[in-house]
């Protein structure tokens, strides 16, 4: 079976961003404890114990990050998705692709949070260094927890740590769903 | 006052409030998925010591790396102590950091940024 609609092809996407040494890879229910299996995995990998430990904890710590980004903000999948039916549905992975790692999240959300996603990593990937510092600042200091937590920090600690650009694809799935790739490069 | 220690787990570091000598230390990984439900009773610990602190007041934070939502709640933490330094106690942080660990450094210059406190940023050597 196959999830391919208008135009997009889960699988293919998938086989596509496993390209390159693969040391993580999941589909499924992203919940507490496979964060905690996941992140298991990922420190116990040779691709990254033979790496310095500045790169190696920021591997971990920009993994951490958008695994639990998945975990707080998927919406629930389409039915009939063959991939899974799991309300807390997400793919992840962490490859080691040429010089960069890369950990690439993939999940559903509503059609209806597009906008709100595409502005805010477009006005992320718009800023410099010392913007992304400043307000990262700004925001620890100034604005409380959010009621999930992030305080709305996430995106913006993962774009620091990187000093890379966000790469998404918002792929129109379904009339209500839109798939979103989010591919982060850490090197 | 009670001393309360908290073994480290995979996703929360060790911590030890000690009253009677007014140390306060979180060691290890903060990446809980909610960080409130973690620090909340730490927070309200150190909010009933400030009822009755020692002159001197000291917090050791020696964290591998922590997520965002766990940076929240030690913002909360530090803002705790900067009252307490306020009214004129001694509160000194020692934040430490491997060498050549650059976040977390930055991280510890983003407290100081933020909070009115004597930082003191100790390199511990790989």
């Amino acid at each position: 079976m196959q999830d391919i609609k208008m135009g997009f092809n889960l699988e293919e996407w998938y086989a596509h961003k496993l390209q390159g040494d693969v040391i993580f890879k999941y589909t499924g229910s992203i919940s507490p404890e496979m964060i905690t299996h996941a992140l298991d995995a990922v420190e116990n990998s040779p691709l990254l114990t033979k790496e310095r430990l500045q790169t190696r904890k920021k591997v971990y710590n920009v993994f951490v990050e958008c695994m639990q980004n998945l975990y707080h903000h998927v919406d629930a999948p389409p039915a009939g998705l063959s991939a899974g039916g799991s309300p807390n549905f997400g793919i992840a992975c962490l490859v080691h692709d040429g010089s960069f790692f890369r950990v690439t999240t993939g999940n559903f959300i509503l059609r209806s949070k597009v906008n709100f996603i595409k502005d805010r990593i477009e006005q992320l990937n718009s800023l410099s260094d010392e913007e992304v510092r400043m307000l990262y600042r700004d925001i620890l200091g100034n604005e409380a927890l959010s009621e999930k937590g992030g305080g709305g920090l996430g995106m913006l600690d993962i774009v620091r740590k990187t000093g890379n650009k966000l790469e998404y694809f918002l792929y129109p799935y379904d009339g209500e769903h839109i798939f979103f790739s989010l591919d982060v490069y850490i090197s | 006052m009670e001393t309360i220690i908290r073994e480290d787990t995979p996703k929360t570091p060790y911590v030890k409030l000690d009253g009677e000598k007014g140390v306060v230390e979180i060691k290890g990984r903060s990446i809980p998925e909610n960080s409130v439900e973690f620090y909340k009773p730490l927070i309200d610990w150190i909010d009933e010591y400030g009822d009755d602190p020692k002159d001197n007041t000291i917090i050791n934070i020696q964290l591998e790396y922590f997520n965002t939502s766990s940076s929240k709640c030690i913002l909360d933490i530090f803002k705790k102590l900067e009252l307490l330094f306020k009214k004129g106690f001694k509160v000194q942080v020692n934040w430490y950091y491997e060498e050549d660990d650059e976040d977390m450094f930055e991280a510890g210059e983003d407290y100081q940024s933020i909070i009115n406190l004597p930082f003191k940023m100790i390199e511990m050597e790989e």
